[in-house]
């Protein structure tokens, strides 16, 4: 990281040359060129299944190219093992950091690069000063003494990062970095990854968000289908141009919702519900056929409001009737037995059995709605929802026995979505239906919404994503400090709208 | 926060130390002082020598057993490991081969404990088996090949350069109710003890071992060589148990395929005791240390109590349980706290 090396155009700190991968006769990879510069942010753009993430397990050595070259600092290599790459100053943050939890914040960031040293005996007491040194030289502040297990998400991160810079990281590559984080954890960390550009390193970033892309990164590579189909400046990209070249077709995200019958009957309606300390006097309704959206602040109370209803934390006051009838919703079985169904937020630890097979995730939930008369399992019955509701929502696997794990993150929410679909709720809520789902996915689970709703389902969709609630609801609900602030109908659900009355 | 200047929350933090040593040490003082008051016998240096005495065996088996629970493994094969070990050698020596001596005899037993390891080891990290199923495994076929293979006879002489050790003393103390003996083997069990501490604190092979146990992955992606390391975690415990083995047939001076059958439980419950994690990344070797002494000074003072030798098993029993259940809810307790912490953070960005 010399200062020549933030001037002009200088010789790229990683090239990889025409890398092609296959597995088992697909072609993972096609041919793939790239280059990154030093003290440059390149966003790496595609949507699930693209090859964004063979293309980094190539680049850190944890699979092996078929053809091409890696060429990093000028040295050339065919392949990669983990320990090349970190020596060569390749380090990677996956998503889930590859931290070790019982081991404290100095230790998780000095034993990496003491393991590939090869070095044999390890100093407490020498640790604590050099990981001290790169903590103090970003700006940070961690308790190096703390285990990592009892840090926030944030925290986690920058230990990850403090870690790749104490190995002298010339590239870093950052795995949907942002995804898990508040907006303020957000820009402390771009704030941090300036720092990194000044000192030279080159930053990959693998990211769904594409404004956050578009406003850290100098260049965006954007693959589809295993081929790099663009690598060009930031700033001659927006935001429906990615989208246009990950998918490779015009995505429809303008405002698309049924008539809804103004006679349709109610199938929800709430009247002064509260809960001390969490929401008050929150009073809708939702008609059949109707998608109601429903957005604010994280700890607004938005997230509350959708458990009280699915009886996972109750609510201490006012009413809540389903179809004109009042319903007591202590429990999630009562919320159950009321016709409600909630796809959470996090649906990879609340919503799905990860090692089992898409089948058995799609009837999980409804094992009661598909019996004989005799009480046992009617396994024609479950054959045909699990067959049609696989083919009615066009879950990318080769089979329905594919283990849930093995997904990629539009699909597994379109395996949640099934889940539920498969008990015919009348009211079906989603918390952030669409986090970390790529465009081309997100555009067909909103199309499913729409395809529910319209036979008859009353939807909520519990969102911070603006243009999504745009795209899809009939009426947005704006909470805030707990209360519902704004009911938004017709012309007044737009983007700008929704985010000025939620920032008020 | 530097380093003078420790607030009490970062002091208290300290003294209990990182697997709850602290309170183990407090709780096995408090023991000691109720038996103490209870039965005035029991407070002699006799008494002292003898629990000492009777912690070297299960201390050498802790020792292994903690480094394989570090790994976040389970090892419940070491006892047959041991009997394997001791009692071929001890018919090795008999039959016919020359007197090896006891380093000999020693390095015999080990090699065959490494050997046994080896298989353990490989099996695990090879193939990824659920390390409880495989030693559950082995521990039988270790069992079965013994009795099958080597012999099932009581062999009441040992070897003569073996039965000397049994009968040598570190040294003696008169006291008025009577002479104090510290046996020797006292010395090779503190001293793997330490030697064990000194790989698991400042070896890069030890710190390996922690992070294979906090998380697989995350280790195989940080480069270290985790099936390596796996093999060489159950090659150790291995040579551990054999050399627990020789010990305790030596202490017993009689060897036996029958011997040391069903301590298992015994030693995991006091590793557990000891603050590691049945889960795997965390425990040290003070705290198996103060575990062992703490089980065997609860035997002590129930032989001394009178109360009937097979209430001694329901008391080790309860002891395990209360001793996870604590660990279970301390976690709990702290992963519920920083979900709060977490929650109150986010309501205080304006975003």
């Amino acid at each position: 990281m010399t200062s020549t090396a933030l001037k002009g155009p200088s010789s790229p700190v990683l090239e990889v040359r025409n890398i092609v991968k296959t597995f088992g006769g697909v072609t993972a990879l096609n041919d793939v060129s790239l280059d990154l510069l030093p003290g440059e942010v390149l966003c790496l753009a595609g949507e699930n299944g693209c090859g964004k993430s063979t293309l980094i397990k190539i680049i850190s050595g944890a699979e092996k190219p078929d053809s091409g070259e890696i060429i990093v600092d000028g040295n050339t290599y065919s392949s990669m093992d983990p320990t090349d790459a970190i020596k060569s100053g390749i380090q990677v943050i996956y998503q889930d950091f590859s931290l070790f939890p019982n081991l404290t914040v100095a230790e998780n960031i000095i034993l990496t690069s003491a393991v590939a040293d090869r070095r044999r005996l390890y100093s407490g007491r020498a640790a604590r000063p050099a990981a001290q040194a790169i903590v103090d030289e970003l700006g940070l502040h961690l308790d190096l003494d703390a285990d990592v297990e009892r840090l926030s998400v944030a925290d986690k991160q920058l230990t990850a990062i403090c870690r790749a810079l104490v190995s002298d990281a010339r590239v870093l590559i950052m795995d949907e970095p942002t995804t898990a984080l508040t907006h303020t954890e957000v820009d402390r960390l771009f704030v941090i990854v300036e720092r990194l550009r000044s000192r030279g390193v080159g930053l990959i970033f693998v990211s769904h968000k594409l404004d956050e892309v578009l406003k850290i990164s100098q260049r965006v590579a954007i693959l589809r289908s295993g081929k790099n189909v663009v690598t060009s400046p930031a700033s001659m990209l927006d935001p429906r141009a990615i989208a246009l070249h990950m998918t490779g077709q015009e995505l429809d995200e303008t405002r698309h919702v049924s008539e809804l019958d103004a006679q349709s009957e109610i199938v929800l309606e709430l009247e002064g519900l509260g809960l001390r300390g969490a929401y008050e006097d929150v009073s809708f309704t939702l008609r059949r056929g109707e998608i109601l959206g429903v957005t604010g602040l994280l700890g607004s109370g938005r997230t509350e409001i959708a458990e009280a209803l699915f009886g996972v934390v109750p609510h201490d006051s006012g009413v809540v009737k389903v179809n004109g009838t009042p319903v007591r919703l202590h429990s999630i079985n009562d919320a159950i037995d009321a016709g409600i169904g909630y796809v959470p937020e996090d649906r990879l630890t609340q919503g799905l059995f990860m090692d089992k097979s898409i089948a058995d995730n799609i009837i999980a939930g409804s094992p009661n709605e598909h019996t004989t008369r005799f009480g046992t399992l009617d396994l024609r019955a479950v054959r045909e929802t699990i067959q049609g509701l696989f083919a009615r929502l066009r879950v990318k696997a080769p089979n329905v026995q594919a283990p849930v794990r093995s997904l990629s993150g539009g699909n597994a929410q379109r395996v949640v979505l099934a889940k539920w679909l498969a008990r015919r709720p009348r009211i079906l809520m989603l918390n952030g239906p669409t986090v970390g789902v790529d465009i081309g996915s997100k555009a067909e689970i909103l199309g499913i919404l729409r395809a529910e709703a319209a036979a008859g389902m009353g939807v909520i969709v519990i969102s911070d994503d603006a243009p999504e609630l745009v795209a899809c609801c009939h009426r947005v609900l704006v909470v805030r400090h707990g209360r519902v602030v704004e009911i938004l109908e017709g012309d007044d659900v737009a983007v700008d709208t929704i985010r000025e009355k939620v920032a008020a | 926060m530097s380093g003078a200047s420790l607030a009490i929350p970062d002091r208290l933090r300290l003294l209990r130390g990182a697997n709850n040593e602290g309170v183990l040490a407090v709780v096995l003082l408090a023991l000691i002082v109720a038996m103490s008051i209870a039965n005035p016998a029991f407070f002699t240096l006799p008494t002292a020598f003898s629990i000492l005495r009777s912690s070297i065996v299960p201390l050498i088996f802790a020792l292994g057993v903690l480094m394989v629970i570090i790994s976040g493994g389970i090892d419940v094969s070491f006892a047959a490991i041991a009997v394997f070990a001791a009692y071929t050698t001890v018919r090795a020596l008999q039959s016919g081969t020359p007197d090896l001596g006891l380093i000999g005899a020693f390095a015999l037993a080990l090699l065959i404990g490494a050997s046994l390891g080896v298989i353990n080891g490989f099996l695990i990290a090879k193939f990824r088996l659920p390390t409880l199923i495989v030693t559950l495994g082995t521990q039988g076929i270790f069992k079965g090949a013994l009795l099958t293979y080597v012999g099932s006879r009581y062999i009441a002489d040992l070897p003569t350069s073996m039965a000397h050790v049994s009968t040598t003393n570190l040294f003696e103390v008169s006291t008025p109710t009577g002479s104090a003996y510290l046996h020797v083997l006292v010395v090779p069990a503190v001293l793997l003890a330490m030697g064990l501490a000194w790989v698991l604190r400042s070896t890069m092979f030890g710190r390996s071992i922690y992070a294979i146990g906090g998380d697989v992955e995350a280790a195989r992606r940080a480069g270290i060589r985790v099936m390596r390391t796996q093999v060489a975690v159950y090659v150790i415990a291995g040579t551990m148990a054999a050399a627990g083995g020789m010990i305790y047939v030596i202490m017993g001076r009689s060897a036996s395929p029958q011997i040391l059958v069903g301590s298992e439980l015994d030693i995991i419950a006091a590793v557990v005791l000891g603050g590691a994690s049945i889960f795997g990344g965390r425990g040290s070797v003070l705290g198996t240390a103060l575990g062992v002494i703490l089980v065997q000074v609860i035997y002590n003072s129930l032989i001394l109590a009178g109360v009937p030798s097979a209430w001694q098993r329901t008391a080790v029993g309860v002891l395990l349980i209360i001793g996870v259940g604590i660990q279970a809810v301390a976690s709990r307790r702290s992963s519920r706290a920083s979900v709060i912490d977490e929650t109150h953070q986010k309501q205080e960005v304006p975003a």
